[in-house]
């Protein structure tokens, strides 16, 4: 029976320009590196739960880009970078720009460290600015309220109780 | 009559990252200047002006206790910032666990 990590992820803000996104995973950190950057592997889950993935290509070398698209019909998303560091499973550093924002470039660096079988990811992003980085994050709440919007929110109503 | 505490005002308030470090110590519970002054590299004048913006904002309470004042979190004024970063992380967490489950499959499959 495996351990039940939905969930599990968690978003930190380190400094006021990076975001820091962990979770740990039950498998070999070769198997989550390819799985991360292999076309064949990645549309099965990147993207968003409606949206089919329309684009998506990678070039895993120094200098070699990736660029992923995906749309639910009416509007398409895409994602695109330049791989910077490769260091396979351990480490990989890429760009990672929103297309229709230039300016949301950001650096992104994958960790990957293994240990008894459970693999703990890091993704650290790290924008230009402190105002790039909080749109990135804004952007993320505008689609995260268009799919939850009967969310409670457990940890606050605890707070808010012992107010 | 407190001031209402608008969002823009609590963002702005935890931008500063002293301020953060001085919310980051009260998570902990409440805590006089003194004690605030003695964990961070700031001089009280300095810690107390930074409560008092956090105080302004509403994300944080004082109370006199004796001779010195206590200051606490206000959760109801951090509430808009927590959902901020909350939204994001749900948004991660939806991927990471498509993530996790075809992992699951390519495991059993090889098994």
């Amino acid at each position: 029976m495996p351990i039940d990590r939905k969930g599990s992820a968690e978003v930190t803000l380190p400094s006021d320009t990076e975001i820091l996104i962990t979770r740990k995973f039950d498998a070999p950190a070769e198997l989550l590196f390819d799985v991360w950057t292999t076309p064949e592997h990645v549309r099965n889950w990147w993207g968003w739960e409606t949206d089919q993935m329309k684009v998506c290509e990678i070039d895993l070398r120094v200098g070699g880009r990736y660029r992923f698209v995906a749309g639910d019909g009416e509007r398409d998303v895409a994602f695109g970078g330049v791989y910077q560091e490769i260091d396979r499973p351990r480490r990989l550093v890429s760009t990672e720009v929103y297309e229709p924002y230039p300016e949301s470039e950001s650096v992104n660096t994958l960790t990957l460290e293994e240990n008894d079988g459970v693999t703990t990811m890091t993704i650290l992003v790290r924008h230009r600015s402190k105002e790039a980085r909080d749109a990135t994050i804004a952007s993320g709440m505008e689609s995260g309220l268009q799919h939850s919007l009967d969310r409670v929110d457990v940890i606050v109503a605890g707070e808010l109780e012992n107010a | 009559m407190a001031r209402a505490a608008t969002t823009a005002d609590a963002f702005n308030a935890v931008a500063e990252p002293r301020r953060r470090q001085i919310l980051d110590l009260l998570v902990e519970g409440e805590r006089s200047v003194s004690s605030i002054v003695a964990e961070i590299p700031v001089s009280q004048p300095q810690v107390s002006k930074h409560l008092k913006v956090l105080k302004e904002v509403g994300l944080v309470r004082a109370r006199s206790d004796g001779r010195q004042r206590l200051y606490r979190l206000d959760p109801v004024a951090l509430k808009p910032i927590h959902d901020w970063v909350k939204d994001y992380e749900r948004l991660w967490n939806e991927r990471l666990d498509r993530l996790d489950g075809y992992l699951y499959e390519l495991q059993r499959k090889d098994q």
